[in-house]
């Protein structure tokens, strides 16, 4: 109970602090011991949880389960490993001119408040809130997607609030008939939105409003997840704002939102008897996977690819937990897991190249072995995770989908597969000469923050050979709980 | 009496879908903010009448709540954001209005077929509503996208909340009030953020035109 205080409470702390000091220097450090302070926080909470199991706070308002437990964990590293790696890159971008005293504190205090948005909705057990702390999500990133107030970061930022904000006017409406399928059953006030509450009863909900509903709910969701044909904001997002954001939206709020979707296909599925929600997710996310594989092919700039990349395992997890059943649901956990983990890293390495080069065309970035071996390997062996080459998480997790679908929806199979091939195909010609080749760029000022690539990609190197009892027995709980 | 009630809630409904159709036509940014604002005191109305016919006094301080934000700070803030950008008195160009009606005029068909199943299982009183509180925020959303300047596209935004906000009304007496503070601060945060944008936007490109917008494309 302590723990989930202290995961919640030390973030917004950390965001009102620097947002008194961060555009000191010592800020950056800063910085990183309160999002030090969080990861440990959530580490005492799910050394508890792994205790005692399930907790409640506050008349039942929070909620801690298998399901999301481990993705405050992950979101808590990400956010950590991400503080490390922003320390040096934010310091360059500082004396490269982009960024101002006055837009380090900006970027420093946001940061803090966008993991607790996350850590909120995560945590909380009321659907009403979730909706609130989605969009406070969204509010805090906005600003730094345009921070560096280029006409395209700007026109950027301009999109992810309107786009998003539109999504999650969606949401709101599907939380509405949510609440109102919830009223006849439970009655009025904040224990019908309470989602222990509506999953006691989900068989009772009315199927009509809970099917209308959960479509506005995966529409304004998925609007965040990235989900096609919705899914516009995400690569200008990723491609215009600094890279440690790009790193943050990739690896944790597109989670995040896809964990909210997870939770409301729970009830629907409880209060429709069919698979209506798990076959609309299946269709968006298989249209995704495709469609983001084809935009993939086309791109010059290296942050916007791996965004299309994004959209593509977004697609890829969502349409594994449309298929549902507990093979398919555990292989969409671990790919939450590594895709997080190794997109991340893949971010960290392009965000140096990008430095070293100066630009983020990837025409015109070569030879980063010969510069900077640690960032060109890391890229390299970043890339391949991504492209699910084995023995890392990514292969383990696609394999699984991939065998799962070909029992459940034959018909998919060759889809996602040539989807799969052409997404290889696209990003390992782009990065191959990025990573080889002769070059004409320089050394940079401060040496690279670099643990985090590799530990991240260790991370995802071991869940592709190794899976840890404890993080076994938590995904299996998990996968039960989601069913379908 | 309730059929007065009920009619009283309906006209209501009535006031709100013609204010959203002539906010979907009206090119001066000024007069926008004025139908607004009587959006805002519109929905006040409705809610109060609900409160008052249910007995449900968190609905009194969500009434209370709408009159504040909507009626009586975001507009305040939203004039003097127009002074301040000197926009005041702009108007619009825009495409042919008598085609963006009758496509509202389909949107409001589709919204009621809509919600017509889903209408019929409310308790609420005002249930008949559903309908028209859909329609709005469609319309709404056809306002943002058929806009080329920022400030529409933002009141477009806002109109879209003042329409869910009356779709919780008509369907469940509102949302329980933890959600609705949540909901208003994240509106308010977000208003600032967006005056603070358009500044950003036209120190960058002189103008508030969205279609300077419009380089980040696929090839």
């Amino acid at each position: 109970m302590e723990a989930l205080f202290l995961v919640l409470g030390i973030p917004l702390v950390g965001g009102l602090v620097l947002a008194l000091v961060g555009h000191r220097p010592y800020a950056r450090d800063v910085n990183v011991a309160f999002s030090l302070g969080t990861f440990v926080a959530a580490v005492v909470l799910t050394i508890e949880i792994i205790a005692d199991g399930p907790l409640f706070a506050w008349d039942k308002e929070f909620f801690i389960d298998p399901l999301n437990v481990f993705l405050v964990t992950l979101t808590a590293f990400v956010a950590l490993t991400t503080a490390i790696f922003s320390r040096p890159y934010m310091r360059l971008e500082e004396e490269h001119g982009k960024m101002t005293p006055r837009r380090m504190r900006l970027y420093h205090s946001m940061y803090h408040f966008f993991s607790f948005t996350m850590l909120l909705a995560l945590t909380t057990n009321n659907l009403g809130m979730l909706w609130v702390a989605m969009e406070a999500a969204t509010l805090t990133t906005v600003l730094l997607v345009s921070v560096y107030r280029t006409p395209a970061s700007l026109e950027a930022a301009w999109k992810y609030f309107i786009l998003c904000g539109v999504g999650i006017a969606q949401a709101l409406f599907g939380t509405i008939l949510l609440y109102m399928a919830a009223h006849p059953v439970i009655g009025q006030g904040i224990e019908a939105l309470l989602w222990t509450n509506l999953e006691a009863v989900k068989g009772q909900l009315n199927p009509t409003i809970m099917s209308l509903g959960f479509v506005f709910l995966l529409l304004g969701y998925g609007t965040k997840v990235g989900l096609v044909p919705v899914h516009n904001w995400l690569p200008d997002a990723h491609a215009e704002g600094p890279t440690p954001i790009s790193a943050v939206l990739s690896g944790l709020l597109l989670n995040v939102a896809l964990y909210a979707v997870i939770r409301c296909k729970v009830l629907t599925d409880g209060a429709l008897h069919s698979r209506f929600a798990g076959d609309l997710m299946v269709g968006f996310g298989l249209v995704s996977v495709v469609a983001a594989a084809f935009f993939l092919s086309r791109q010059k700039d290296v942050k916007r690819m791996f965004a299309y990349s994004s959209i593509e395992h977004m697609g890829l997890m969502t349409f594994a937990f449309g298929m549902g059943g507990p093979i398919a649901n555990f292989a969409g956990l671990l790919h939450m897991t590594v895709h997080s983990l190794i997109k991340s890293a893949i971010f960290f390495a392009v965000g140096h190249a990008a430095q070293k080069a100066g630009t983020q065309i990837m025409e015109e970035i070569r030879g980063l072995l010969k510069v900077s071996p640690t960032v060109g390997w890391g890229l390299m062996l970043g890339a391949l995770a991504i492209l699910g080459m084995p023995p890392f998480g990514v292969f383990a997790s696609e394999f699984l989908i991939l065998t799962t679908a070909m029992r459940d929806l034959p018909w998919a199979t060759p889809l996602l597969l040539l989807a799969l091939g052409v997404a290889f195909a696209a990003i390992f010609s782009r990065v191959q000469p990025m990573v080889f080749g002769d070059t004409h760029l320089k050394p940079l000022a401060h040496p690279p923050a670099l643990v985090p690539v590799f530990v991240h990609l260790g991370l995802g190197l071991m869940l592709g050979l190794y899976i840890p009892p404890y993080l076994d027995g938590w995904y299996r709980q998990a996968a039960r709980m989601i069913g379908g | 009496m309730d059929a007065l009630i009920g009619q009283l809630i309906n006209l209501f409904a009535a006031v709100m879908l013609i204010l959203a159709f002539a906010m979907l036509s009206q090119r001066r940014i000024v007069t926008l903010i004025h139908l607004f604002t009587f959006q805002g005191l519109t929905v006040v109305g409705a809610t109060v009448v609900v409160a008052y016919v249910t007995q449900q006094h968190h609905l009194y301080y969500s009434a209370a709540l709408t009159l504040a934000l909507k009626v009586a700070l975001i507009p305040f803030l939203l004039h003097r954001l127009i002074d301040r950008l000197n926009v005041r008195w702009d108007i619009e160009t825009m495409l042919n209005i008598p085609t963006l009606m009758l496509i509202g005029i389909v949107l409001v068909v589709f919204a009621f077929n809509l919600a017509l199943p889903i209408s019929k299982l409310s308790a609420s009183i005002a249930r008949g509503t559903l309908g028209i509180a859909l329609a709005c925020v469609l319309l709404s959303f056809m306002m943002m996208i058929t806009r080329a300047k920022a400030v529409p596209q933002v009141i477009g935004f806002l109109t879209m909340e003042n329409a869910l906000f009356f779709a919780a009304t008509s369907a469940t007496y509102g949302m329980p009030m933890v959600v609705e503070l949540g909901i208003a601060l994240d509106v308010l945060v977000g208003i600032f953020i967006l005056g603070v944008f358009m500044f950003q936007i036209r120190e960058q490109f002189d103008s508030l035109d969205i279609r300077h917008l419009e380089k980040l494309k696929e090839e």
